[in-house]
């Protein structure tokens, strides 16, 4: 076990990937001698090659295509997007192309090995352009998966499962906590399921469900909670595509209460889509509407970051009307 | 006036052989009109007048101050992210001042130096990066995403080359509102990888669109430098292939800026078409607060452009012509540097950006949903205020 960040975690598991395969190639603005704008690809370039870890010119739309052609042919491309926010020339490859390669050929071609990389998030004074949170309209894309760390053990797990998975993975991760979330990282090769949510702690009264930096989040707002008698399960959701529909209601099914909270705009948001579905399935067991603590439908404001964000305070009063509804 | 259109299958001759143009074939020079001395380097030229290089020289000594300074207060945590123009005040500064001020200016985020030829007042600048109420964009946006409706200065947006097609839109419309002006949009060489750079200028062409493009070839995109951003001669090849006039000129020369963009101008006007400016510079600065160069580039290169440095040889040409007076230009100088200052001190203490703005502009009117969510923000900061002690309530409580 070593202690590291999550950036580290993610810089490890790249270096785990690449040492295991030389199929494995990291793209990307700035990725080569520079190692990325955060670090995340440091030294990828002297320990493998600039063949394998390269520099692209400022182009999404061309990253992205060009990484699925190169899965298409077999290789393993992890792509990064410098930022979240910068993806959007990428849309058209990612929900035309990518998404759609294995299913409209019959299976006969696919590009299941690509990974796309992107930091996203507010919470570090970016303004519109450095702060978004678009993961919804990624979960909206039938032939993408869709997975997002809270933590550094979760990140280089997830981010191996990603790489060999079979399907082309985006792989978003939480700058806002990319220093500031340590742990213990198991130095050697692991991977974590796809799919499956992670208990973070088990509790009688509400569930909370959140990703990435949202997570440290609902337990800062757990422990607020706790210390007025009233029991969080807290769960990280870790994969939105696929989403972990059992762990989830099955918690929700003891607890009666569900809140979801996400940075994103709550309208069309993913909470929408875990709501929808626990409706469903938990129907008779919820003793209250299911709580939405999210960013506002407006675009993210510098100035009102801090009133923006869906905070533990906003959570504890959503969480304090779902339990005496 | 009606243009020669190119008939695609008349105009191309045929040929016997295999036939491959060499990459490289085609070479473009770059317009210098000043050496590093500030010598003029041809006779044959119709010089601008005193008061706009003085003018010129100015405005750049003035960005070069306020770059200097905004860095400093960035360091000491005074504003939060701060991006420098140094080394490409000639390329900025003095293209637009071969333009009308009616003229649209649309920028990528580095040419501060444009709003500050045009007059925008220290006050204004230091409103903006310190993202207080005063700001016309309400401090939404991170420090340098200028915006200006009265000087014809489109406000900012990070993403890279976005502007370069909206230009071409835009020109389209003065063109067709028969307005006698037209659009500039600046852009680096990394931009111009953008696929929105393929577009804009291939719709420019097409549908001849009096715009000028005007390239900041830096030589660096972050760390990324230009032999790793493109292949071929740079950008100015590709306005050849797009049916664009091109120019290619040295961005340290502020005299061969200025008479390439006048000339850029005077073109787009009369043909309504768009041209393409290469203007081959240096960004001396890091790419942003944000960045570090040390880590990519040799500070030998660095030195090497220090010595190009467009303020020295717009100072000597200056002295050559008998119009510089190093007492005012220091006085000029000294009462900036005093002036941003104190602006920056007046400006950090003005309020912030009241939060019942924060759902306003989103559309032109408030929608019902936005309307509640917003009440039920100031509803949970009411009852929480010890969590928000900053938030500005003007008119609420």
């Amino acid at each position: 076990m070593a202690h590291m960040n999550l950036l580290q975690a993610i810089n490890h598991a790249l270096v785990t990937a690449m040492s295991a395969d030389d199929r494995v190639m990291v793209l990307g603005e700035d990725v080569g001698h520079f190692g990325g704008v955060f670090r995340a690809t440091s030294e990828l370039q002297a320990k493998f090659g600039q063949a394998r870890c390269f520099n692209t010119p400022i182009t999404e739309q061309g990253i992205i295509g060009f990484a699925t052609g190169l899965a298409a042919q077999g290789q393993v491309p992890v792509a990064e997007i410098q930022f979240a926010d910068y993806i959007f020339p990428a849309f058209d490859q990612i929900v035309n192309e990518t998404a759609k390669y294995s299913y409209r050929s019959g299976g006969q071609f696919n590009c299941g090995n690509l990974t796309i990389r992107t930091p996203y998030g507010g919470g570090i004074a970016g303004g519109h352009y450095h702060s978004q949170s678009p993961e919804a309209f990624f979960t909206h894309i039938p032939g993408i998966k869709v997975v997002i760390p809270s933590n550094p053990y979760y990140a280089k797990g997830l981010l191996l499962a990603a790489i060999r998975d079979p399907d082309p993975v985006l792989f978003m991760e939480p700058k806002r906590i990319y220093r500031a979330a340590v742990g213990e990282v198991p130095e050697d090769d692991y991977t974590l399921p796809i799919g499956r949510a992670h208990v973070v702690q088990e509790g009688a009264d509400i569930t909370l469900v959140a990703w990435g930096a949202q997570v440290s989040i609902i337990q800062k707002a757990a422990a607020m909670a706790e210390a007025e008698g009233i029991s969080c399960a807290v769960i990280d959701l870790c994969s939105l595509l696929p989403w972990d529909v059992n762990t989830v209601c099955a918690s929700v099914k003891r607890t009666g209460r569900l809140l979801i909270n996400h940075e994103a705009p709550i309208t069309s948001g993913f909470a929408s889509e875990i709501a929808a579905t626990v409706q469903g399935e938990c129907f008779l067991y919820l003793e209250a509407p299911i709580q939405r603590v999210c960013g506002l439908d407006t675009p993210f404001p510098l100035i009102h970051e801090k009133e923006y964000m869906p905070d533990e305070h906003k959570t504890l009063a959503a969480i304090k009307y779902a339990v005496h509804f | 006036m009606a243009i020669k259109e190119r008939n695609h299958l008349q105009d191309i001759h045929a040929t016997h052989d295999v036939h491959v143009i060499k990459n490289g074939l085609v070479d473009i020079p770059m317009l210098q009109l000043l050496d590093a001395q500030g010598n003029l380097l041809s006779q044959e030229l119709d010089l601008w007048d005193e008061q706009t290089a003085l003018r010129i020289f100015k405005s750049m000594h003035y960005i070069r101050i306020l770059d200097e300074r905004m860095v400093s207060a960035q360091r000491q945590g005074r504003i939060s992210f701060y991006l420098a123009c140094t080394g490409e005040e000639a390329s900025v500064i003095a293209s637009t001042a071969a333009l009308s001020n009616a003229d649209m200016v649309m920028t990528q985020y580095r040419e501060q130096g444009v709003l500050a030829y045009r007059g925008y007042r220290t006050e204004q600048f230091m409103n903006q990066l310190l993202s207080n109420a005063l700001d016309p964009n309400k401090g939404r946006q991170m420090p340098i995403h200028y915006g200006d409706k009265a000087l014809n200065f489109m406000t900012v947006s990070s993403p890279l080359g976005t502007q370069i097609p909206q230009a071409a839109g835009y020109a389209y419309g003065q063109k067709m509102a028969g307005e006698a002006a037209l659009t500039i949009c600046y852009f680096g060489e990394g931009a111009a990888s953008e696929g929105d750079f393929h577009a804009g200028l291939n719709m420019a062409a097409v549908l001849h669109c009096p715009v000028i493009f005007f390239c900041r070839n830096n030589g660096y995109a972050i760390s990324t430098p230009a032999h790793e951003q493109f292949a071929g001669d740079g950008i100015a090849s590709r306005g050849i292939g797009y049916g664009v006039n091109t120019i290619r000129v040295d961005g340290n020369d502020p005299l061969a800026v200025y008479l390439a963009t006048l000339k850029a101008r005077e073109i787009a006007l009369t043909d309504n078409c768009p041209v393409l400016i290469e203007a081959m510079t240096y960004r001396l600065a890091a790419h942003s607060t944000s960045d570090d160069p040390a880590s990519y580039r040799a500070k030998s290169e660095e030195q090497e452009w220090q010595f190009k440095d467009p303020i020295v040889r717009m100072q000597r040409h200056l002295q050559q012509q008998g119009w510089f007076d190093q007492t005012h230009i220091d006085e000029y100088c000294t009462t900036q540097r005093a002036e941003i200052l104190q602006a920056l001190k007046t400006a950090e203490v003005k309020p912030k950006t009241d939060i019942s703005e924060i759902v306003t502009d989103v559309y032109q009117d408030i929608p019902a949903h936005l309307a509640r969510q917003r009440d039920e923000l100031i509803a949970h900061i009411k009852l929480h205020r010890k969590h928000y002690p900053a938030t500005i309530m003007s008119n609420k409580d």
